[in-house]
């Protein structure tokens, strides 16, 4: 058997993993640490303290968060519903429709939104707003959000049925189950950890997203990264860690979340010869 | 053994199937009679899982058609014929446990709860898995798996049951115990059995007919015995059991018999194929009907080229002035002579043992 060549035996390999795991955790470290910092400056430590967490729910700008925060919540909440439901249509169509014209361009239509800049779409979606005269508010940030969620959900969603053999569909049809039945009691059920994985992530982008937000949502309302740029914009105060760090944390748990939520289920297969 | 030859369950008429340019059956026509166990037996590719999903309905036809109990059926989804498949992969809805999945096909039929509950365990009982109701499919061992597959299948009593080599994914010993079952549970429930198999030992022990299938074309229609003794062509004797393929020369066939000439010279008469013709041919002799005597009294003469000890018996072959070889299997009983090495040999065979081939 010809052996792989140990990676850890090229030079300056260490130094190169440590360089890049510093550039990408350092700052979010020390964003998480300063938010538990007691001194109104963010680079003089003053001992360990909630205080900005408190000033976060509770101080001067706290409606504002707070109104910012249920806004975003409510906002990826309908979006990854309305994207994971589209997704799932588009998945059954693509890998259970059999071969159809254009069917390698809706893949690619699908997931066009994932290689476009998202600040061109952002533009072109704030003038297609603007040209049909829609008034921008949340409404207009929920359906954009929809829009670029759709890729997001639909790519968990897609492996999970890839995974799947027909079979169990062509066996339940079998045993006088229509289409419908067949998807409905077999396809759907057995697609559950896709698509739960699929509206975590969908939940999640839709949370983190400011580029787009920032053009399509309209003078006075505000979603958490928004409020947080705005906020920075006036100087940076260490009640800013503190609600970035929370962002954080919700992020890490809804990935991890959607990570397990992929995995569930792949040992219950049914397997007749024990082999994998 | 059902012999009831005017009931037609499954009446496959000038059926043709084709994607693009390949053509998977071409022209197959076969009549299933009703509380049969009919195999259809050929190699890998051979058509015959294709035919199988003609009549479940997962395919279309191209030409030809399908008639259950006299009604075309090949316009209907397979939701709405009345046959259910035992599948290869069995198929079994991996997150029910086997109550429900043999309560699936009732329910959708209509059933109440309670009746299709009760179906199940009546079903689950006749594949002695009552034990096992609550478990899920991959909390069982494959013979388990295979007989939930049966019972699921078989639940909604239907007309027909297809099954799509439903043994090929069990371990020798099993495959033999399952057999067993499946064939007393045909005669049991009285539903006609279509089983596809690529094992000819499967087709010879289970089936009441067998139809061969090769390259999409029906090569023969009959028993185990019909299709073991009495092979209409190359394909069929070769492919079923062992088989010598003697080239001769037909010199005329009347009333069944040929008269033909072996090589050497000899000359000899025996049964011959429906449709085989005069001239060039071959007969298919069988290793075991073989038999070894003195060089001068043999129809063929020939030298030992090779010697198998099998113990109940030798395989011995013999290869023949004109280079062909031929097989015999000789029992390894008291009083049984084993040829040498190169010794030069003489071999006979019944007039009934040979068969003139269609070529």
């Amino acid at each position: 058997m010809a052996r792989k060549p140990d990676l850890r035996r090229f030079p300056g390999f260490l130094a190169v993993t440590l360089l890049c795991l510093f550039l990408l955790y350092a700052p979010l470290v020390i964003v998480a640490i300063y938010s538990f910092n007691d001194s109104p400056s963010i680079t003089l430590w003053g001992g360990v303290s909630l205080r900005w967490y408190e000033d976060v729910f509770w101080g001067l700008e706290a409606d504002k968060f707070k109104r910012a925060a249920i806004n975003s919540l409510t906002i990826a909440a309908a979006a990854a519903t309305t994207a994971t439901v589209i997704a799932t249509m588009a998945a059954t169509a693509m890998l259970r429709a059999g071969q159809f014209r254009g069917r390698s361009f809706s893949f690619g239509l699908i997931s066009l939104p994932l290689m476009v800049p998202e600040i061109v779409t952002a533009v072109a979606t704030l003038i297609f707003f603007s040209a049909i005269g829609f008034q921008t508010g949340i409404l207009s940030i929920l359906i954009a959000h929809i829009v670029f969620c759709i890729p997001f959900a639909y790519l968990p969603i897609a492996a999970r049925m890839e995974g799947i053999e027909d079979v169990y569909e062509q066996a339940a049809q079998d045993l006088y189950a229509t289409k419908w039945q067949a998807f409905r009691l077999i396809l759907l059920p057995l697609m559950t950890p896709g698509i739960v994985s699929g509206f975590l992530l969908a939940f999640i982008i839709s949370l983190d997203d400011f580029i787009i937000t920032n053009f399509v949502k309209g003078a006075g309302v505000e979603t958490l990264p928004t409020a947080i740029f705005g906020a920075v914009k006036q100087g940076i105060k260490p009640n800013i860690m503190a609600i970035s760090t929370l962002l954080l944390m919700v992020s890490i748990t809804f990935v991890t979340l959607s990570y397990f939520a992929g995995r569930m289920g792949q040992n219950r297969k049914s397997n007749p010869t024990g082999e994998t | 053994m059902a012999e009831d030859q005017g009931d037609i369950a499954v009446d496959i008429d000038h059926v043709t199937k084709r994607y693009g340019d390949f053509t998977a059956l071409a022209d197959v026509s076969l009549a299933i009679r009703s509380n049969e166990f009919f195999t259809l037996l050929g190699p890998s590719g051979c058509g015959k899982t294709t035919l199988l999903r003609c009549i479940a309905g997962f395919e279309d036809i191209t030409l030809g058609a399908i008639r259950l109990y006299g009604d075309n059926i090949v316009d209907l989804p397979p939701n709405k014929r009345p046959v259910n498949t035992v599948f290869q992969q069995y198929a079994l809805f991996p997150h029910m446990d086997v109550t429900r999945n043999v309560m699936f096909g009732l329910l959708r039929l209509g059933q109440s709860e309670a009746a299709a509950r009760k179906r199940a365990g009546e079903v689950l009982d006749l594949v002695q898995l009552t034990q096992f109701a609550d478990r899920l499919p991959a909390q069982l061992s494959g013979g388990q798996q295979q007989r939930v597959a049966l019972a699921r299948a078989l639940a909604p009593n239907p007309k027909v049951l297809l099954l799509d080599e439903p043994l090929s994914a069990l371990d020798l010993k099993l495959r033999q115990a399952v057999r067993l079952e499946l064939q007393q549970i045909q005669q049991e429930t009285g539903i006609t059995f279509i089983f596809v198999t690529h094992d000819q030992e499967e087709a010879l022990t289970m089936s009441d007919r067998i139809a061969v299938i090769s390259d999409g074309r029906l090569q023969q229609i009959g028993t185990a015995r019909d299709i073991y003794e009495e092979p209409d062509n190359k394909f069929v004797a070769d492919f079923i059991g062992e088989t010598n393929l003697i080239d001769v020369t037909v010199a005329g066939i009347d009333n069944g018999q040929a008269t033909c000439t072996l090589p050497g010279g000899n000359h000899f008469t025996c049964p011959a194929a429906q449709g085989a013709h005069s001239g060039r041919g071959h007969l298919s002799v069988r290793p075991e009907r073989v038999s070894l005597s003195d060089p001068a009294q043999g129809l063929l003469t020939g030298t030992v080229s090779r010697l198998i000890y099998l113990g109940t018996d030798m395989h011995v072959d013999i290869t023949l002035t004109d280079g062909e070889v031929v097989t015999a299997r000789v029992q390894n009983s008291a009083g049984t002579r084993i040829p040498a090495m190169g010794e030069t040999i003489g071999l006979n065979f019944e007039a009934g043992a040979a068969r003139l081939l269609i070529d």
